[in-house]
């Protein structure tokens, strides 16, 4: 399915996902029904209706600038599929 | 240099500069330079699964302290924001950053730069957090999280830059006043600062913007010069032969002196920017923006203009005040007792600092007090001691803290201004050296000099030296 609000092919790629053709096809058509729900919230008339700028009414929600204990050096790294010197080893980065 | 001529640069900087906190932007990890890899790390700042960043007070503290040292407005409400892309720097794939919201808005720099004031104008001021640093070996990248979350300011310039020289000047005016404002170290050595440039070039006098390079990749002022020196003579050489630009990101290679296209990069609205619902709005009350405003300090160039004109100093002397500011302040509390500020100045940068640095001393260690300074500068003007002797009282002072007229009444220092006794201090001198006496009368100017310093010597230096030199004439022509 082609459409003219949703490019899945470049969705695919900035998600990094790699998706079949009938995938593709499947989860293009549900953005779709998500852009169409949006679609029918903006036929509502919110004019009189203050914007929500969060769904939270918190602000300025900050702590104290002090240093706290860090994480052992051995369990920040425990889900690192490759280590050494203590650096998480990835695919050599190329630009 | 002919070729550029009939071109001219249009340049935009991006500064990045880590903020001076004690902990990260998010979490409670040290904001620390040089620790071992990965040990000032956290789930926050590793971009673990169900962590909420908490905003760093400081951070939005010393935010908005830049954006009004850079005469920026203060937006009424700030917001972060979550930048999305794929990098194994990034651990959350976002990095949080202020989009259309930032904290400051609108302002300017001015800074000296060949000899006039220039203006370049801020386009804003706004706070993210630092990423990793990646290391690349053969097969693979090594990357450590120690710098990932620091809180990073990036202030953005309009395009009034025109050339790589001036970009130089506007760096250096910029980095200047953020350490003066205690918003940053500005340490390059430890990559506290980072630079992007814009760059593009046009027919001179033309009005129309030319394909917008952007060069990315430069850790120091002077690669900065480099590069835009370079990249600027590349386009040019482009335009000049018939070709044509293409909007595009480059890199700057330090070891080769070149610029190297990049991979083309995501458009800016493929970074998906959207609130992050895990933060909250800032919006800083009145009271607490004055609070801040409390503590913006006098720019670097503010400071020079006034020494020059309130004490009237040359460029060079109010500059020393500027680069070294207690030793300005000390200098302000002498100038107050003084009518000959500039004579004082003299005193604090060639004597007073030498001696400093000769002895060790810091400025809490100086025995005498900084009127003493006006004292001695009086005694001089006065004619009461000659400026040879009061080099002897100021040594004697800072040795012991006391007073230049209690040093020149002890050591019989006062100037002998006494006609009769400087005549026979002249009588005695003219006696003793006949050789150049009859040079002098045989023309020789230059030996009245060795005779005056004859009688300087007779005198122990307590001679009025322009009394000597005016007896000493009188007797040798007449």
């Amino acid at each position: 399915m082609t459409n003219e609000r949703i490019d899945i092919q470049h969705l695919t790629h900035l998600a990094r996902l790699s998706l079949t053709e009938d995938e593709k096809q499947v989860i293009g058509a549900q953005l779709d029904d998500i852009l169409k729900y949006m679609d029918k919230l903006k036929e509502l008339d919110v004019s009189n209706i203050e914007p929500t700028a969060h769904a939270v009414p918190l602000i300025n929600v900050t702590r104290p600038d002090q240093v706290e204990r860090s994480l052992p050096h051995q369990d920040a790294l425990s889900n690192a599929p490759l280590q050494a010197d203590g650096l998480f080893i990835v695919p050599r980065i190329i630009e | 240099m002919s070729s550029t001529t009939e071109y001219e640069a249009v340049i935009g900087l991006e500064t990045h500069v880590q903020l001076r906190t004690r902990s990260k932007m998010w979490c409670g990890c040290a904001n620390e330079f040089g620790a071992p890899p990965n040990t000032n790390v956290c789930p926050v700042c590793l971009g673990l699964p169900g962590v909420l960043p908490v905003a760093n007070e400081e951070a939005l503290r010393l935010t908005v302290l830049a954006g009004l040292l850079l005469n920026c407005e203060i937006p009424a409400r700030a917001r972060f924001d979550r930048k999305n892309y794929f990098y194994p720097d990034m651990p959350k794939n976002y990095q949080i950053t202020q989009y259309d919201q930032p904290s400051a808005v609108r302002g300017w720099v001015d800074f000296e730069f060949e000899g006039a004031i220039q203006r370049v104008r801020i386009t804003r001021a706004h706070l993210e957090e630092d990423v990793g640093k990646s290391m690349h070996f053969a097969q693979t990248s090594g990357v450590d999280f120690n710098r990932a979350g620091v809180p990073l300011l990036e202030i953005v310039s309009e395009p009034d830059i025109t050339s790589a020289d001036m970009a130089y000047a506007y760096l250096n005016a910029l980095k200047d006043i953020l350490v003066f404002g205690g918003i940053s170290d500005c340490d390059m050595e430890k990559g506290m600062v980072r630079c992007d440039v814009n760059v593009s070039v046009r027919p001179r006098g033309t009005s129309q913007l030319g394909a917008k390079i952007e060069i990315k990749n430069m850790n120091s002022f002077s690669g900065v010069r480099r590069a835009l020196e370079y990249e600027i003579q590349r386009q040019v050489s482009v335009l000049k032969s018939g070709g044509q630009l293409v909007q595009s990101t480059r890199r700057w290679d330090d070891q080769t002196g070149v610029t190297e296209e990049m991979r083309t990069k995501e458009y800016a609205h493929d970074y998906r920017y959207f609130p992050d619902p895990d933060l909250m709005a800032f919006v800083p009350s009145e009271q607490w923006v004055n609070d801040v405003r409390k503590c913006v300090v006098e720019l670097p160039l503010a400071r020079k203009q006034r020494f020059m004109r309130d004490y009237k100093l040359p460029a060079g002397d109010a500059q020393v005040f500027v680069d070294d500011v207690p030793l300005g302040d000390y200098f302000e509390l002498v100038a107050r007792h003084t009518p000959n500020p500039k004579g004082a100045a003299n005193w604090v940068i060639n004597n007073m600092r030498a001696l400093m640095v000769q002895t060790g001393k810091a400025l809490k260690d100086i025995r005498f007090k900084p009127e003493a300074i006006g004292e001695l500068v009086a005694l001089v003007d006065q004619g009461k001691i000659s400026s040879k002797s009061a080099q002897e009282v100021f040594a004697e002072m800072f040795l012991t803290g006391e007073s230049p007229s209690a040093i020149v009444d002890r050591k019989g220092l006062v100037q002998v201004s006494d006609t009769a006794a400087v005549e026979a201090f002249c009588d005695q001198a003219i006696a003793a050296n006949p050789g150049p006496v009859a040079d002098f009368k045989a023309g020789k100017a230059a030996a009245l000099n060795f005779l005056k310093g004859q009688v300087m010597k007779l005198s122990r230096g307590r001679a009025n030296p322009a009394l000597v030199g005016e007896i000493l004439e009188k007797k040798l022509k007449g």
